[in-house]
């Protein structure tokens, strides 16, 4: 099932929600939107799921135009962020309840509830009540609900935001294995860049009601479409500069550049901490700086360092190897050198 | 550690004879101003011996009270039942144009007297009312007859179940009617499968509020019925009846019915009190 959005806007009083987007979903693909909070995700998948009504533009289920269809025609699963199981029902009626509602007969609906309790790895719960489960559990309860009825998408809103790090951390690789298993196409909300990259083909950046970029977690990551999704992933070092054709003047370093700015300007230019080369000795073109700190950070060190010469403050990602050879300690005496300065037209 | 220890009390609670007082104080009140009124009514309707007792609450007329206030109550709570959901569900779930107004009219009859709101019955319905003559000339008797006492009793106890159920459905909010939507319910079955099961204790505690006052109400309906000895008065119009006639034995023999009832609602209310609580 490929979705396609069409100029969709939605406002709530003043307030835009959405503003003119344009999206498609290929079939089978499982794509997140990815942005901070009031950037329009939760309000495009209402809209995908019929429980809000776009102010304009349409969204189509494999051309079929869904502003003809309620919430209840569209036959898709929506996963809620808090679960929203019915809590007077026990798990197997929660996960029974789209088949009961179509009034299907009784041994098919066991059967497909077994089913699907086996899928979410959670068979045997089935007449426990869902204020009896962990939270991970009922985001999978959860789960197997919004696919009793053989959805034709599924959409996810913030599924795992409500759970500790260590379970949410689970929970996604099982969604990625789950979609490589069943290829439902599915659309997925989320303000966290790991958990869009690590479970997402592709990622869609949404920032105040408009999508900025598209693309593959590489490529949006590689080849940030302008500086907002730059600084919305992950950490960037920011410099206030001035601008000419293939330099940057930052405080008293000029640097190279691709930029294709008619007349000089001022404008930022970005580097991102595993983009700062630290050196002990000095170098041709090298920038002096002192370390302010040194944190172990998952895979590697986190060094703070001041630069008088470029005017501020800089933060450089290095990994154990290369932090042990240096053996930095704070107040330390370094040389930098930043293998990759980016600049946006839009950051003017 | 030690220095917690040191202090036997958490600072929040008082000493105990601050807290025997208090109680203290709690008891002698609810004593005098409940308990004894309460036995006063028992010993005065049995001051002249079960028999009499008898006697009194199987008086034609004591029954005739009796079933037309389960009629009124029989009708009005079904009608209050509906009108509550349907406002609750609307001011829980839209925001919409007369929204305040319509929290605001719903506690309306809570604020008024009873007797205006008889009153108001009266000046719309009765002979030379607003409405009366259109009503005499079709043959239709609302004051001093049922259909009156049927609105009044509506009119007083509406604000029971709506204002029992805002609050409750505004902090169960709204996600699970919308599982229920995109699940593929139809919107009565999300509201027979889901709505009314969340609701279903606070709907019940609102239904026996709404009963007991029902049961219970004097002032609204002593206005609109005209007080007719054994057509028109309910069992709190009767028991005044018998009380004017210097007949306290018989007054307090009915007027111990009423008490059963409200005992009744008040042990109802605890269960199901007690069944919310574990429901959620």
């Amino acid at each position: 099932m490929t979705i396609t959005v069409k100029g969709i806007t939605k406002r709530f009083g003043t307030f835009t929600a959405l503003n003119d987007v344009s999206l498609e979903v290929p079939s089978g693909e499982l794509v997140a939107l990815l942005g901070p909070s009031g950037s329009g995700k939760t309000s495009l998948l209402r809209i995908l799921s019929g429980l809000e009504q776009p102010d304009q533009g349409t969204a189509f289920f494999d051309g079929t135009d869904l502003g003809e269809q309620s919430a209840r025609q569209r036959n898709v699963g929506l996963v809620f962020q808090h679960y929203a199981l019915f809590r007077h029902l026990d798990v197997f009626e929660n996960v029974a309840f789209a088949l009961r509602v179509r009034k299907r007969p009784d041994a098919e609906v066991r059967a497909r509830v077994t089913e699907l309790l086996q899928l979410v790895q959670l068979e045997g719960l089935g007449r426990r009540m869902p204020s009896q489960l962990s939270g991970g559990q009922r985001q999978r309860i959860a789960l197997a609900r919004a696919l009793a009825a053989r959805p034709r998408v599924l959409l996810l809103d913030e599924p795992f935001g409500a759970l500790d790090a260590q379970v949410r951390a689970e929970l996604r690789s099982w969604l990625r294995r789950l979609h490589d298993e069943i290829h439902l196409t599915t659309v997925f909300v989320t303000h966290d860049q790991d958990e869009a990259f690590e479970v997402a083909d592709r990622v869609v950046v949404m920032n105040h009601g408009k999508v900025e970029q598209v693309g593959s977690p590489t490529e949006v990551f590689e080849h940030p479409a302008n500086d907002f999704v730059m600084r919305f992933l992950g950490h960037v070092n920011v410099l206030d500069a001035q601008l000419s054709q293939d330099r940057a003047r930052v405080g008293d370093v000029v640097l190279d550049i691709v930029h294709d700015a008619a007349s000089p300007h001022r404008g930022r230019v970005y580097v991102r901490p595993h983009e700062v080369e630290i050196g002990r000795a000095h170098t041709a073109g090298a920038i002096a700086a002192r370390v302010t700190r040194v944190t172990p950070l998952g895979g590697g060190l986190k060094i703070d360092l001041t630069a008088p010469a470029l005017g501020s403050n800089l933060r450089a990602d290095v990994d154990w190897e290369r932090g042990s050879q240096l053996a930095l300690r704070d107040g330390d005496e370094v040389f930098l050198s930043l293998r990759r300065a980016r600049v946006f037209e839009q950051a003017a | 550690m030690i220095l917690e220890r040191a202090i036997p009390r958490a600072a929040t609670t008082e000493p105990p004879w601050v807290r025997r007082i208090v109680i203290g104080l709690g008891l002698v009140f609810v004593g005098l101003f409940v308990v004894v009124p309460l036995a006063t009514v028992v010993i005065a309707a049995l001051s002249h011996g079960i028999s009499a007792y008898g006697r009194a609450i199987s008086d034609p007329h004591a029954l005739r009270a009796l079933k037309l206030t389960l009629l009124a109550a029989v009708i009005a709570v079904p009608f209050n039942v509906v009108f509550g959901v349907a406002a609750a569900w609307a001011i829980a779930r839209f925001k919409f144009r007369g929204r305040a107004l319509l929290i605001t009219l719903i506690d309306l009859p809570l604020a008024v007297s009873p007797v205006i709101a008889g009153l108001v019955f009266v000046l719309l319905f009765g002979a030379h009312g607003l409405l009366g003559p259109w009503l005499s000339a079709h043959g239709i008797k609302v004051i001093f007859a049922l259909p009156g006492i049927v609105l009044a009793t509506t009119f007083v106890t509406f604000p029971f179940v709506a204002r029992e159920l805002i609050p409750l459905m505004e902090a169960q909010g709204h996600e699970e009617e919308e599982a229920a939507l995109v699940l593929g319910a139809s919107p009565w079955q999300m509201f027979t499968r889901v709505t009314l099961p969340k609701i279903k204790w606070g709907l019940l505690y609102g239904v026996v509020l709404c009963t007991a006052r029902a049961m219970g109400e004097f002032g609204a309906v002593s206005v609109v019925s005209g007080n007719i000895r054994g057509r028109t008065s309910t069992l709190p119009l009767h028991v005044e009846i018998l009380y004017n006639e210097y007949e306290y034995q018989a007054a307090f023999a009915v007027a111990s019915l009423l008490v059963i009832i409200g005992l009744a609602s008040l042990i109802a209310r605890r269960v199901i009190a007690r069944r919310r609580k574990e429901a959620t």
